[in-house]
């Protein structure tokens, strides 16, 4: 178990270095650097097979990279199994929602939160003293950090897999939430979003980012150009598991190479709008 | 019960409020809100405290006696305290509907000066900034609900805690102030400005004193007596009326608990929750719970759909026989018990009316087939007749003494009268003050003490007070006759298949109809059918979509006089919206606009042609544009 430091706003969160990840001969990642500092919205753009999805899995333990480190908090971190990662402080949403379908949306969330749960199957099984205070500083915090946050009052008793993809794409990001993580890592949280959804969307990452009470650092993959330019404080883009380029929005919109390799000419905007 | 309060000319609301305060102090409810999933009590005392706080807060703002506070935002406590601290402080509230549309709120804001506006977040902060600019008498937006606030900084910006700790520092320095705030006044000045949405033309601001509130409220429960044990839930518009005479006219005058909803989405299962034992909505809301009733119906097992059937035939029996004013035999009573207990008390309590003593509607007309619906569930459910200018009622149902096409007779302390051109005119203590800034409209609603209420009407043998429909909305069919287009569409929406109707036939050779669907029902349905679609206007504008339509206008037209049927129909190929301007913010159909919005769709109708083409541009609500080239079906209804 690798115990955590504390750092400040600015300090790299997670670093990789020089990650290479393999599939047979094919090299999804060939040598990827990248530094995500604490509190910034880092996006991750590309084409498809980019190998972004290959990236986040790296980070987030499902996959092992062959070559190069990952380390948290200054820390290397190649070992260690996505659910130990998720006790540090890192919780992602996915490109298509796992979400348990047959529980409601209340129950989702909770399981998010079963790592901060300390009351042992004692006290738990009889409701006793501690598991019942605990309980209620749960349910509390659900109720009114995340519930309310992510304005899913009105279904917080149905069943996820009756509603709509929207939605259910919500309850995934409330329920990587209640893990309370330090890094977020959402794979493309507007895919398949109708407009008004993804605004709604990206005001719910621009609050966990931006409020007080949250300020989580998210590393965000995603292919709505709009959105992105719009939210990051910085952007990286990959190619064929190769790094163009790491920058602010700005920059990257004026990369020569990234305009040639990726955005294409008129390319640049291609939005849903 | 309300008899015992004597209504003075001295007497105002914030006086009844300080006394109401004072009287129940912190153990008892004064409102409930639900928040974070349980409901949250707030008692008198607290209630007392906040408001007194958030007035001395605006006096030290700036606020002088007759300045014009705006309040928009859904219902919560902090909605009604804005309100309550605003007259206290001697101001005049002034309420806007929660989905104004820009244009709408800086013609209100404007027009009524006011100098203070209370939003509830982030959506109403937005609205408020945009408009600052074109409204220069506006001075501060006050908001409460710090989500998404945080990088907001304009000087015209304070949060509602703020403006309390400002009224405590008052407070402080002059701890009588709240109480000589709230004694100043008399029952006769302004309370409260109130913009009525009208069918026809620009909002016109009514002016209604303190005593005009508290004296419905008072008429109102002398018919129908309520305590301040029971429950009421708040979820309508406090810019309509109806809300505004069941929350302060009748709610502070008997003291009992005003609950709010969690979200406006969550309203429905809140009320279930809470059981209120008074309600009042417009027939809007009822038409919605009878088609969640009847689209349950359509979904459930064979057994309950026989059960249901059963107990609605009792239902009804029994219901028609109260109607008739006929003894109920002794076996009919025992099988209406059965109904009860097996299947009505269970659809009640879904319907959040398992404790309902009086169920009201009004602001519209609403169709004998709802009311009969009602009933037979064993809702006690009245009309009521009434406009903005009487402060909310004037004319309601008795108990056992309901006939659903009329509203009823005149409350204690009202005068109705029929003039000879047959308009509706009332005389109370209710009536308004006048139109704000607009003398020539006064003038004409205002004559010796009397209320013109530009609806035409009649007393029937009993006593009762039927109305038309707007003047100009009474047609005439080719014999002759006269008939209210109102009537029809009500019959037309009893269906849950059909949304909006919209029937046309003055001075024409035939009745004809343009029907939209209920984009949710007929979607369900057709999903059952394994019929595709993408969007309202497909659907829409599928045959199988016309024979179930259809099907609904034959059954409408059924027991009515061959004149008055619907001929032939087309099925719009957009809802009806208030967004559009084609509805009322209340969900009345402005008529004229979509006369001459939808011509093309008229003449086809009274042509030979059986599609119209459609070429237009919509905008939706976030401002984005869709261009729309469809042909609409037209067909004839078979008789």
């Amino acid at each position: 178990m690798v115990e955590a430091n504390e750092i400040q706003k600015g300090d790299v969160l997670l670093e990789l270095d020089d990650v290479h990840m393999y599939f047979g001969k094919v090299a999804a990642l060939a040598g990827v650097n990248l530094k995500i500092r604490k509190e910034e919205i880092h996006s991750v753009i590309g084409p498809n097979g980019a190998g972004k999805t290959v990236m986040m899995n790296c980070i987030n333990g499902l996959y092992r990279p062959q070559k190069g480190t990952v380390s948290y908090k200054g820390q290397q971190i190649n070992h260690l199994r996505p659910h130990q990662r998720a006790r540090l402080g890192l919780a992602r949403t996915f490109q298509k929602v796992e979400v348990f379908g047959g529980l409601t949306v209340l129950d989702n969330i909770r399981l998010g939160r079963h790592l901060h749960y300390k009351s042992g199957i004692l006290s738990g099984s009889f409701y006793l003293g501690k598991a019942k205070k605990e309980e209620i500083e749960h349910r509390t915090f659900i109720e009114e950090e995340i519930i309310d946050l992510l304005e899913i009052e009105q279904i917080r008793h149905h069943p996820v897999g009756m509603l709509p993809y929207g939605l259910q794409k919500r309850v995934e990001l409330g329920r990587a939430l209640a893990l309370e993580p330090e890094l977020l890592i959402l794979d493309e949280p507007l895919a398949g979003l109708n407009l008004e959804e993804v605004e709604d969307m990206a005001r719910f990452i621009l609050d966990i980012n931006e409020e007080e009470r949250w300020k989580v650092t998210c590393l965000l993959v995603e292919h709505d150009m709009g959105v992105v330019m719009d939210l990051s404080d910085r952007v990286f883009v990959l190619n064929f598991g190769n790094m163009i380029t790491d920058g602010t929005p700005d920059e990257v919109q004026n990369n020569p190479e990234v305009i040639k390799a990726y955005l294409g000419e008129e390319d640049l905007y291609a939005t849903r709008r | 019960m309300a008899g015992g309060l004597e209504i003075t000319e001295d007497l105002t609301i914030p006086k009844l409020f300080w006394k109401k305060a004072q009287e129940f102090g912190a153990d008892r409810v004064a409102m409930r809100e639900k928040e974070f999933g349980v409901w949250r009590p707030i008692a008198w005392a607290q209630y007392l405290e906040n408001v007194k706080h958030l007035a001395l807060g605006l006096v030290k703002l700036g606020l002088k006696k007759g300045d014009k506070v705006s309040i928009i935002g859904d219902n919560r406590p902090e909605g009604l305290w804005a309100e309550m601290a605003a007259l206290c402080a001697g101001g005049i509230g002034v309420w806007l509907f929660q989905d104004c549309l820009i244009d709408e709120v800086r013609y209100i804001i404007d027009h009524s000066d006011s100098r203070f506006l209370f939003g509830e977040g982030q959506e109403e902060v937005d609205k408020a900034l945009s408009i600052i600019g074109e409204c220069p008498k506006l001075e501060k937006v006050i908001w409460d609900d710090p989500k998404g606030m945080r990088n907001y900084d304009q000087d015209c910006l304070i949060s509602l805690k703020e403006v309390q700790a400002l009224g405590r520092e008052l407070e402080k320095e002059q701890p009588n102030r709240f109480e000589e705030l709230v004694e100043q006044g008399t029952g006769s000045e302004v309370a409260l400005l109130f913009y009525t949405s009208g069918t026809t033309s620009l909002p016109k601001g009514a002016l209604l004193s303190h005593n005009n509130m508290l004296t419905m409220g008072k008429a109102l429960m002398s018919v129908d007596p309520c305590y301040d044990t029971d429950d009421y839930v708040s979820y309508l518009p406090f810019a309509w009326i109806g809300e505004q005479m069941m929350s302060i006219s009748c709610g502070l005058q008997i003291g009992y608990t005003i609950n709010f909803p969690e979200e406006p989405e969550t309203a429905q299962e809140n009320i279930r929750e809470i059981g209120p034992h008074v309600m009042f909505a417009p027939p809007r809301m009822y038409e919605q719970m009878t088609r969640t009733v009847q689209v349950k119906y359509l979904d459930a097992s064979w057994t309950k759909r026989k059960f249901f059937e059963l107990s609605n035939k009792i239902g009804y029996h029994v219901a028609n026989l109260k109607f008739e004013k006929k003894p109920i035999p002794l076996h009919w009573q025992l099988l209406q018990w059965l109904a009860r207990i097996t299947v009505q008390n269970k659809v009640r309590d879904h319907l959040g009316l398992s404790r309902v003593r009086n169920a009201y509607t009004g602001g519209a007309a609403m169709g004998p087939d709802h009311f009969r619906f009602f009933h037979a569930l064993g809702v006690n459910l009245k009309q009521i007749y009434g406009q903005t200018e009487v402060a909310g009622i004037s004319v309601v149902h008795r108990s056992g003494d309901i006939k659903f096409d009329t509203v009823g007779k005149p409350i204690p302390g009202t005068d109705i009268k029929i003039t000879e051109d047959g308009e509706i005119i009332t005389r109370s203590p209710s009536v308004f003050l006048g139109y704000y800034k607009n003398p020539e409209a006064t003038d004409q609603a205002l004559q010796d003490g009397w209320l013109y209420s530009d609806d035409k009407g009649f007393i029937d043998e009993d006593g009762h007070l039927v109305v038309f429909d707007r003047t100009k909305d009474v047609f005439t069919l080719k014999d002759g006759q006269p008939f209210s287009p109102q009537y029809l569409e009500t019959r037309l929406k009893f269906s849950p298949y059909v949304r909006d109707a919209w029937v046309l036939g003055h001075e024409r050779d035939y009745v004809a109809a343009v029907m939209c669907i209920d984009y949710n029902v007929v979607g369900n349905w057709a999903d059952e059918k394994k019929l595709n679609y993408t969007s309202y206007p497909e659907l829409s504008q599928k045959p199988e979509v016309y024979e179930l339509v259809e099907k609904q206008i034959r059954q409408a037209n059924k027991d009515l006089p061959e004149s008055a049927r619907v001929v032939r129909f087309t099925n719009l190929y957009k809802e009806l919206d208030p967004d559009d301007d084609e509805l009322t913010r209340t969900r009345k159909l402005r008529r004229s606009f979509v006369q001459k919005r939808y011509e093309s769709i008229v003449n086809a109708l009274y042509s030979e042609d059986d599609s119209v083409h459609i070429d237009t541009t919509i905008r939706y609500e976030d401002g984005r544009e869709a261009h729309i080239k469809t042909d609409m079906t037209i067909r004839n209804v078979d008789q």
